[in-house]
This record gives C-alpha cells, structure tokens and sequence, in this order.
C-alpha cells in the first residue's frame, strides 16, 4: 500500500477491494443491513464499489419487530433513495408464538435475531451473506477472519478456521456451507465516525442527543419507543437529553445521556469515551465470553 | 498523521508478547475504562498473585485463557497521537506456525520477542524466517524480562549481535533492538531509568516513527480485474485496485495475458471522474476499445511482467493432507484462479535453521521449494519485485481448504524438447475415422467388487458392437509401466496421475478406455479427470458392501490384510473416500454382472460415443 493515502483511504480501500470479490467469486451474496451506523457505512462502500452499477445483489434486514420505529423509517428511505433490493424477514413462528424482549430474555435473541437470520438465509439459498463487524469490538471478533466460514447449521467453529494469507481470499465453500464477510474487520468505531463525517453519510437520528422518553431499568437507559413497554413498579418515564452509541431492539438497547447532537460532538465524546461501544447492549453483560458462545451458535 | 502501521509481534511461549502490548495499550492510556475494570477483575480472578495480569486483553478465545497460550492471531486497533495501528498477536508454538504466517503476511513490521534470560532460539530464527518469507521487511527485535537479569547491558549487547548475524542472510530494510521489560514496563511508551546505556527510541515512540513505504523501483502500473461491470450497453468498466504506480488517462496499457493493448478513455475511483489514480486506490477503468477482459485478467505498463505456466516457489504447507510432487490444487495469483500441480518438490527448508534437506512431501507448518505447473499460461512476477503479484494460496479441489500459501521465486523455461509436437492427425480426425467419441470410463471401488469384471463385460459389448476400445487394469499397470511405485501415499498419487496421462493418450488415439482401479481418494480421481478433461471422463462408483468383497476375496488380499500381512489395505486398515459426484454408482451384490453392465451402458455410455 502507497504511503500518500492517509489511514481513512487505507481502510476504504480493502473494503471494497472485499465487497467486491465476494460479488466477482460468490454464487448468490447477500448484504445484511440492521440499519446502525457500521450498516450505513457498509452500504455507502457497497455504492461506491459499483458505481455507476447498482450493488449486484439485495440487501437483508432481519427485523425483530421491536426496532426502534425510526429506524425501520430510514430503512425505508434509504433503499427507495439507492434503489436497492431490502429483503426484510422476520421469524413469524417466534412472532405468533408472542416472543418478546420483556419476557423471554436470551431466549428471545435467540430466536427473533439467531433463528430468523439463519431462515432468512436459508429461504433464499444465500451463500454468502455481508456483515458490519468489527474486530474492535470484542476479544473473540477479535480473532475472526474476514471471511468466516459457517456449516450446514451456521455454526463456527473458531479453532478451524481457513488460513487468511494477503488478500488472496479463498471463497470456495462445501456443499450446505456458507459464508459471512466482514469488510469493516479492520475499522475501529472511531474510523467509523470519521469516515461518516468525511464522506457525509446520512444515519438515523437516534445517534444525535435529543430529549426522548426513557425509564432507567437495571443500570440502563430504556427509551420508551411504543406501549408494548410495561413499566414495573416504581419506574416512571422521564423526558431526558440521551443518545444511543448502538441501535438494536429498543428494549434492549441502553442509551447514554449526552449533550452531542452534531457529528463532531458524537466524535469527540466517542475519542474521550470512557466506555467500549458494546457495553450499551445488554445481552454482552452475560457472562464473560458470552459472545464467543452465541457466535458459535450462529449469532452473527 | 502518518498512514497505518500494521505490524506483528511474534515469539516463543513465555516469552511475553500478550503483555507487552496489553501493558503499551494500558500506559499509553489507549484503553476504554469499562475495558480496564474487566482486566483488574479477571486479573483477580485468575490465578496469577491479583497482579494486572496485562496479557488478559489479548488472549481472548476461552479455550486459550483457559490453556495459557495463544492459539490464533488476535487483533487490536488503537491510536496514539501519532499514528494508527493495527497489531496482529500471534502463536509461537512450531505446531501454530501457519497462524503466524496469517498475521506475517498482513504486517509491514515484525516485533520479535526474545526472553535474555533465554536469549535466542531456534523459534527465533523461524520466526524471522516465516516473516521474511511473508514479505516483512521491517524489525524490532524486543529483547525482554530485562528485570529478570538487573538490566545487564553485556547480556542485552550479546543477544543483539547474534541477531543482527543471524538477520544478516534475509532482505531486511531496517532493524531496532530495544531492551524492555514487558511486566514492568521499561523502555516501552517512554525511555526507562534502568537502561541508562540505550539510547535509541522505546518501542511505542519507534512504532509511530517508522517509515514502511513501498521500494523506489515499483513505479509500473498494475492493476489486476476483480470483476468487469456492464450495467448497460453503454458502459464496460474494469473494476480492481491499483496494485502498484499511477495510471492517467489517455495512457496506453497492456492486457495480460495477450497481447493487446488499449487506451485509458476513463477512470472512476470510487464513484468519482479522476485524471490519475495511484497504488493503492479502488478504481474503475474503462478502455478506448473493445478488447477481451475478464476476471483474472491483467491492466499494466510493466514490461517485466511473465505470462507462462511454469513457475518455482517458497512454499509454506498449512493443511492437515500433506503435500505430495504430483497432487492438482487450485492456486490463486491477484484475482485469477486456475488448477495446478505441484511438478517436483525440489527440497524443503528446515524452518529453525535453514538447512535444505530432500523430501518427496511437505507436511503442515514445513516449508519447501517447488516447481509448479499451471493449466493456463498467467501473469505472474516475483514476490520480491511485486508482492500482490507474487504470492499464491493452494485451494483444496476436495474439501475447499487453503492448503498452502507460497511465493514466486522464478518463472521457469519449460524445455523446448518437451514442447508439444504439433501433428497434421488431429485427436478429431482418429476419432472420425472409428466412428466414434473417445472417453474414458473410470471405475472405482473396493478391491473385489467387480470393477475389472464389469469394465471386462462392457468392453466385450462395446467391441462387439463395432466400437474401438482399451483397457487398463490396476493389476497390469503395476507390473510394466508402474513397477517402480510402492504403496505409500506419495506413489499412488504417481500410480493415477501416470494411468490418468496414458488413458488421455488413448484417448487421443481414438479409443474408449475403460479404466478400473480402486483409486481411494478423491483427489487423485479430480486430478485423472483434470488431465483427462472433464468433457471425456465418466466415473462408475462400484459400490459394493465391504462385506461381500471380503467374502469374494478373490486374491486372498482381505484375508492377508485382516493377518496383518499388507499395511494400509483400502477399506480395512485404509481409508476409501466414496466419489461425491458419480455419473452413476452400481452394486454389484444387487445385479447380476449383465445387468449391471448393460445398466451403465444405457445411461452413462451409448449416449455420449456415437457420432
């Protein structure tokens, strides 16, 4: 790599360089879209790798049905601006079976994001399916490589993994197998936010510090999105300037209080920040190595 | 701010790498608090005095907490106010060498640790080795657990004069040896009160100095295709990522392989117009004319760029199936793939101290120097003058692995005496004048379940009908053409490869060549059908219960097996790997051998031999 790019142009360059291999070697690839941030940068790559082609291939959100409701609008208006393919699916068996983050915990991360991605995987025969992790984000990302290869039931196994050597990536994967590609391994969420600055990409407004409706639930700050949120003895709703530093179910995603409500002040917060990203979701808190478990068990 | 620095840090065991740079991340305040509370709590947890326990950031898959060591390579990002970095820490152990290759072939820089109460190792120099090999050309040489001798200078002065004797013989471009203490801290963010008598950089402020530029002399332009885009009629645009150079438009490039040429009409990087793009850069090329590109294809300036089939490499083995002179892989160069066989290996380097030493294979983690033929005529150059089009990966035709990895030493000459005769009798013209489509039917299966009866049955039926046929047996081929071939591995990958090239001669005879053989692995099948040709290759899967062949035992070979008088007998003491794609499988215990002959007959055969 030339000196004269600067560390931003260095990491712009190896993701497409991998977006667009999996689109030249991989028999039907699928980019997984969950609206956040890493998400937004992931699809602005994928434009820019093609350009002036679309993106030659869909684009898949597996949603929960307890998305925050501003995140499903800018779902919608992103995919009608680039005129892209948005699979949407959903594991309507866990929906009618009335599975929710209130009451079912683990079990229903489990089921509404583990289960309804490997079905939405299955449903349409992708073998290769885009991700927006990073390594940065915890100790066993840490050691996956950027293409992760899964078996015939989306499992990982981290002490097989393919030798990684250059960029000479080796797509080739077994009958049942499939893949997940992780073109942002290498960013840190600082070069995330840098990146989203510098190329002025658009992303929902729950990042920015606004006056919302919360309850503070177990050392968390829960917004109140709709009236499926009981509350529980003693909680009451306030209206406080908060901010979420990782978008998911709104149930489960702690929001931080926060006076940044431009870009700059998100990275200047985020530079300073005393505390990694991941410590807003709350199914992290388990039990030390709890990610390596759920990503054996196919949790992406 | 100085570009990335992606470096790597290696050594053996104990010799401290985890915790020198959890303890850089930890003193250069580059942690998250929430990060550092986790440390002091598992530090406490663990067993080793409630002391920070620094190398807990690191080894982060449980199976490794739970032994100790290092079994993957890591990844850490942090920035100082200098520089960004990305770390690879990876396995010393011999048995995770590969692993380290993976962090080695992503790095500009090596730091490589040393214990001076150990001083250096035979891991050392493997490590400087598979990182040179992977094309470092930067080092630090850490020399560590300082404390453990009273930062003794004559100790740390005779390390380091060993090292740079020892670094002497590799293409290094810079080197630093620093003392440190990775527990304590010493000579790491700021310069240490113990070490009066070093002078240089401590380590972290080294790091965010280095340069790590490219070498002066690869200005040509190279781009290898990643994929060519053709939303409408409109547009055709060559997508890839400047290897090396700069390209403007108007310049006029070669297209390898061929020997076209085309004019740049214009260029994207990214998604917007440019007048120049530079190494490193995504772009979008869109030539003057219509020429033949595709994926794989080369856009370059350089003239010394090789396109030829036969190359010799520093090959690094990295699967569990050894590697055998002979076997067919899949090898990828910049963005083109293609089968190849590894020719001969010419002799494999003893990782700890260089020496060349024969070998017939290379087992995981050893390293050789092989003469490799390709299918296709590629672009290609030595690693040392361009790495991206340089290095290579081995892909499993079976089970999909990346099997090896490897650099290009040299292309080879093939000689001139073996250059195909070009005849005026074509393969097409023999086989017009017998009225019929040469093929080749391979059997495969156990020893007694009737291949060499049915290839008999069936080739009396073809002959009777009028049709030109061979036939060539295990038996037989063993007692002329391979009696020069035992049993191990090695030598039957040889026994198929020779039989595969003789029925392609027939082949080209003219005849229909029946082919029986047990052929247990299906390696060897792919590699018979790769010089066969797919188009001309029928496997018949004889699948007949192991049970009944014992009980056939027509040569008594499953009675001298279950004695123990033959080692590595297929289907009792060896492996047989049933074919995954059979164009047909029979069982003989289930038909009669008429029916079973004239079943393969009618659905893999009659259709495919008549003109």
């Amino acid at each position: 790599m030339s000196n004269v790019h600067s560390h931003l142009d260095q990491l712009e360059a190896e993701a497409i360089y991998i977006i667009r291999e999996v689109a030249a070697e991989c028999e039907k690839p699928v980019m997984l879209y969950s609206i956040g941030k890493d998400s937004s940068v992931m699809l602005h790559l994928a434009i820019k790798a093609f350009y002036p082609e679309k993106p030659p291939f869909p684009f898949m959100h597996i949603d929960t049905t307890w998305k925050f409701k501003e995140m499903i609008h800018f779902r919608d208006q992103k995919a009608a601006e680039y005129g892209i393919e948005m699979i949407v699916h959903t594991n309507q068996k866990g929906l009618d079976e009335g599975m929710n983050p209130f009451d079912h915990g683990a079990a229903y991360t489990d089921i509404m994001k583990t289960e309804a991605l490997k079905q939405g995987l299955d449903k349409y025969g992708f073998t290769a399916a885009f991700g927006g992790g990073r390594r940065d984000e915890e100790k066993s990302r840490a050691k996956e490589r950027v293409f992760s290869f899964r078996n015939e039931y989306h499992t990982w196994d981290p002490r097989n993994q393919k030798p990684e050597m250059w960029k000479l990536y080796n797509t080739r994967i077994n009958q049942g197998e499939s893949m997940r590609v992780f073109p942002l391994s290498n960013w840190t969420e600082k070069d995330i936010w840098q990146y989203i600055r510098r190329e002025n990409i658009d992303i929902v407004p729950l990042y920015f510090a606004k006056e919302r409706p919360v309850v503070h639930r177990d050392n968390n700050i829960i917004m109140v999105d709709d009236d499926r949120m009981k509350l529980q003895d003693g909680e009451t709703i306030r209206r406080e300037k908060v901010r979420f530093r990782t978008l998911g179910c709104y149930p489960l995603t702690g929001g931080v209080h926060s006076d940044a409500d431009t870009l700059d002040a998100i990275i200047d917060e985020t530079l300073g920040a005393v505390s990694s990203e991941r410590t807003s979701r709350v199914i992290d808190h388990e039990a030390s190595g709890s990610m390596e478990r759920r990503k054996r068990e196919g949790y992406f | 701010m100085k570009p990335l620095l992606k470096f790597i840090t290696c050594g053996s065991v104990d010799d401290g790498k985890s915790t020198l740079i959890g303890h850089m991340l930890y003193d250069a305040k580059l942690l998250f608090t929430d990060q550092i509370k986790a440390l002091e709590l598992e530090s406490k947890l663990g067993s080793r005095a409630g002391n920070i326990d620094y190398s807990l950031l690191l080894d982060g898959l449980m199976a490794e907490r739970e032994q100790g060591i290092t079994i993957d390579v890591a990844y850490r990002y942090f920035t100082s106010s200098h520089r960004s970095f990305i770390v690879a820490d990876t396995p010393g152990h011999e048995e995770y060498t590969r692993n380290m290759a993976v962090g080695a072939s992503a790095a500009d820089l090596a730091v490589i640790l040393v214990d001076v109460t150990q001083g250096l190792t035979s891991q050392t120099k493997r490590h400087l080795r598979i990182c040179a090999l992977m094309g470092i050309r930067h080092f630090v040489l850490a020399v560590n657990k300082m404390d453990l001798t009273g930062y003794d200078r004559k100790h740390f002065e005779e390390i380091k004069t060993n090292f740079e004797h020892m670094a002497a013989s590799f293409n290094i471009a810079s080197l630093q040896v620093i003392p440190i203490s990775a527990t304590e801290g010493d000579n790491i963010t700021e310069n240490s009160s113990h070490t009066p008598w070093y002078t240089g950089l401590p380590l972290l402020p080294y790091l965010e100095l280095i340069e790590v530029g490219q070498t002066p002399a690869q200005d040509q332009f190279v781009m290898p295709v990643q994929r060519v885009s053709r939303p409408n009629h409109e547009f055709r645009g060559f997508q890839g990522q400047v290897e090396t150079g700069t390209v403007s438009i108007g310049e006029e490039l070669q297209i390898l392989p061929g020997n076209e040429s085309a004019t740049v009409e214009s260029l994207l990087f990214a998604d917007e117009q440019a007048e120049e793009a530079s190494a490193g850069q995504p772009i979008t090329v869109q030539l003057n004319k219509e020429v033949d590109v595709s994926r794989g294809s080369v856009l370059t300036t350089d003239k010394n760029l090789q396109v030829n089939d036969m190359l010799s490499a520093s090959v690094l083995w990295m699967d569990d199936r050894p590697l055998h002179s002979g076997r067919n892989y899949l090898i990828k160069i910049g963005t083109r793939t293609v089968p190849g066989s590894v020719m001969k290996i010419k002799h494999k380097t003893d990782t700890n101290t260089g020496e060349k030493l024969p070998a017939d294979r290379i087992y995981k983690n050893e390293l050789a120097e092989c003469e490799i033929s390709l299918a296709e005529r590629i672009p290609f150059d030595k690693f040392s003058a361009n790495a991206s089009m340089g290095s290579m990966i081995f892909i499993d035709r079976v089970t999909n692995m990346t099997s090896g990895c490897g650099v290009v030493e040299r292309s080879l000459q093939r000689s001139k005496n073996i250059e195909w005769q070009k005849t005026e009798i074509t393969p097409d013209i023999r086989a017009r004048q017998k009225g019929q489509v040469p093929l080749t039917i391979w059997f495969t299966g156990l020893s007694g379940s009737g291949k060499t009866t049915l290839a008999n049955e069936i080739e009396k039926r073809l002959a009777s009908a009028g049709y030109h046929t061979t036939l060539l047996d295990g038996d037989n081929v063993r007692h002329g053409l391979n009696k020069d071939l035992g049993f191990n591995e090695g030598d039957r990958v040889e026994n198929i490869r020779r039989i595969a090239e003789v029925a392609r001669l027939m082949n080209d005879g003219g005849l229909i060549t029946l082919a029986s053989f047990i052929s247990p692995y299906e390696s060897d099948r792919e590699n018979a059908r790769e010089i066969i040709g797919n188009g001309q290759f029928i496997t018949v899967y004889v699948n007949t219960p192991i049970e009944v062949c014992e009980q056939r035992d027509t040569k008594g070979l499953y009675r001298k097996a279950r004695a123990g008088e033959i080692t590595s007998f297929t289907g009792v003491t060896g492996p047989y790997e049933a074919p995954s794609h059979p164009d047909i499988t029979v069982d003989t215990a289930q038909y009669s051998v008429e029916d079973a002959a004239e079943l393969i007959l009618s659905e893999v055969i009659r259709p495919k031999i008549s003109r």
